[in-house]
């Protein structure tokens, strides 16, 4: 397998920072997933697409907008009407998803090496986020499973909540480092702790 | 000013893009009609109040919505699917919503 390589790069400085002396209020890390996949229903076929993630990830799936779910290995959810986010611990998921969604059904395209997966986790979560997002990120709007799509100014996000307090972040690699040195400055305040 | 996109919920304006004037009807593009043409590039109703317009989620789920917009007070009447026909529908994460 060939090294994976994070674009984060120098940026991504392992340890505590910014004003943590009261604890760490944010956790960031990296998540790397061995694939990230965009997969699109056509228009009346997002209830077999929905079928075919779900026989795949075992992860079961509502059909309403922003749904998702989250187990050890897989996550997914839906970011626009018919198109979900699937990702796998492993690499290789696009082609288990290409032999499963024919073409009749939808559209799938690897974005493993397009995207980069930040997790922001901690009590101070929502705070850190609502500080760059105009969204509401309470439990209540935006519940555990879930996903949407936003932007932070031109840098296009997709965000899952995970857990309670935990969310991950899809950026576009290329704009991955300024966009974690942002989520840095951003955190500084409550403090936090990269790992 | 927030726009409540039918799929993600209420979102800030800086989210959306405007595409333009929602009372246009393109003329068959094989028509020589110039009046129509003429009419479907420049004529706009400009009204003080309701407008029907075009707007893109573009810094979201990037869906195309039509949109009644107050020009006098910016209120948001109604969201739907541009290319739904039929009945605005409003509502927050519609259980259900497709494209």
């Amino acid at each position: 397998m060939v090294e994976q390589l994070s674009p984060l790069a120098a940026a991504f400085r392992p340890g505590s920072h910014g004003n943590f002396v009261d604890g760490v209020g944010v956790t960031l890390s990296e998540m790397a997933p061995g694939s990230i996949v965009q997969v699109a229903a056509w228009p009346g076929e997002e209830k077999k697409l929905i079928a075919a993630i779900s026989s795949i990830t075992g992860l079961k799936l509502a059909d309403g907008a922003g749904a998702g779910a989250v187990s050890e290995r897989h996550t997914v959810f839906g970011f626009a009407p018919g198109k979900f986010l699937v990702t796998d611990t492993a690499e290789g998921l696009a082609s288990t998803l290409a032999s499963a969604v024919t073409p009749a059904t939808g559209s799938v395209t690897d974005l493993s090496h397009g995207r980069t997966a930040i997790r922001v986790a901690g009590q101070k979560s929502e705070w850190v986020l609502a500080k760059l997002f105009a969204v509401d990120f309470s439990l209540v709007a935006f519940p555990q499973g879930s996903g949407i799509s936003t932007a932070h100014h031109d840098i296009f996000a997709q965000i899952q909540r995970s857990s309670p307090d935990r969310f991950d972040l899809y950026v576009f690699r290329s704009f991955a480092r300024s966009f974690w040195k942002m989520l840095c400055h951003a955190s500084d305040e409550v403090g936090y702790e990269v790992r | 000013m927030l726009i409540t996109c039918p799929y993600c919920g209420p979102r800030d304006v800086s989210e959306f893009a405007y595409q333009g004037d929602g009372n246009r009807n393109r003329p068959d593009p094989a028509s020589t009609d110039l009046v129509a043409w003429n009419a479907y590039v420049y004529d706009r109703l400009n009204p003080a109040g309701a407008h029907n317009e075009i707007w893109q989620h573009a810094g979201g789920c990037r869906a195309h919505l039509a949109v009644v917009r107050d020009t006098l007070t910016h209120e948001i009447l109604s969201v739907r699917f541009a290319r739904e026909k039929g009945a605005p529908a409003h509502g927050r994460r519609k259980s259900g919503a497709k494209a």
